[in-house]
């Protein structure tokens, strides 16, 4: 027989930012939920190449802080990018973007752009190498705008012979 | 994050997400998804917690290489520790309305204003 259950619970567990953002913002007073992008079809390319012989790309939501206002407003004008991985700094700017800040918080770049960890994989020869560079896309309220983005960053794995890519929306 | 991941695979490139927002990814349809029930923040582990993260990272990797079909989720074997946080995340109730009422006067206001200036 099976040990006794850690929990009981009387609804999912973990949580739904649809549900969530969607009560929020009605709260707020704003009348439109926002629509979040659903389809059908998946793309799905399947992995043939040995780990041992890929290069691993990370895309972040995250930007580097000269973007930062340092004066708590949004950043503006943020476009997707293209950073060496040898340039990390100690920060990345994400006071405006939707995470738990009563939670947790973001001063550790690995908890959330795992250069480091990629690169003992490759030091070790898990997997073939860490790109060069990494990449940073803005999170964009357009899904029309996030598509060009998305264009930009399928442009530079192609130059880069990215075989992987972890993507990571913080 | 969900729509570039789309698009990559489509290009030919192996995806894997690696996010604490299930149910947004989920609903979007990607190739390959970790789930870590964290709060939103450190999806790739606890601050400091380097041991954690290479641990979430290396099963990643392996997700990427061995999912045999889209639309795969794999929820990482790692607890927050506590699940306070799940209900406190943009929690709305009697105590808050009134102000997340207002603050949203303010923003639809300023957004007008924003509008009129072209």
């Amino acid at each position: 027989m099976e040990a006794r259950a850690d929990r009981q619970v009387s609804h999912r567990s973990f949580v739904s930012y649809i549900d969530k953002s969607r009560e929020y913002y009605a709260a707020s007073g704003f009348e439109q939920p926002y629509r979040w992008a659903a389809f059908d079809e998946v793309p799905f390319s399947p992995h043939t190449k040995p780990l041992a012989e890929c290069n691993v790309a990370v895309v972040t939501t995250t930007f580097l802080h000269h973007h930062d206002s340092a004066h708590g407003a949004p950043a503006t004008n943020k476009q997707v990018y293209a950073h060496p991985v040898t340039d990390l700094p100690d920060r990345m700017f994400t006071n405006d973007l939707s995470w738990d800040k009563q939670a947790t918080h973001t001063d550790d770049t690995e908890s959330f752009l795992p250069l480091e960890s990629l690169q003992k994989l490759a030091d070790n020869g898990t997997i073939g190498s860490l790109n060069h560079r990494f990449f940073g896309v803005p999170t964009e309220y357009s899904q029309r705008k996030t598509g060009l983005d998305a264009d930009q960053i399928g442009e530079w794995c192609a130059q880069d012979g990215v075989d992987i890519a972890l993507l990571v929306p913080l | 994050m969900s729509l570039v991941s789309r698009h990559l695979e489509a290009q030919g490139i192996t995806t894997i997400v690696v996010g604490s927002a299930r149910d947004i990814v989920e609903e979007c349809g990607v190739a390959r998804m970790l789930f870590v029930d964290f709060p939103l923040g450190n999806p790739c582990g606890k601050p400091s917690d380097r041991d954690m993260q290479q641990s979430i990272v290396s099963l990643a990797l392996d997700v990427a290489a061995t999912a045999i079909a889209p639309r795969t989720t794999v929820q990482a074997p790692v607890r927050w520790g506590t699940d306070d946080w799940r209900a406190a995340y943009m929690r709305v109730d009697d105590s808050n309305i009134a102000a997340l009422r207002a603050a949203g006067e303010k923003r639809r206001a300023a957004q007008a204003a924003d509008s009129r200036k072209g």
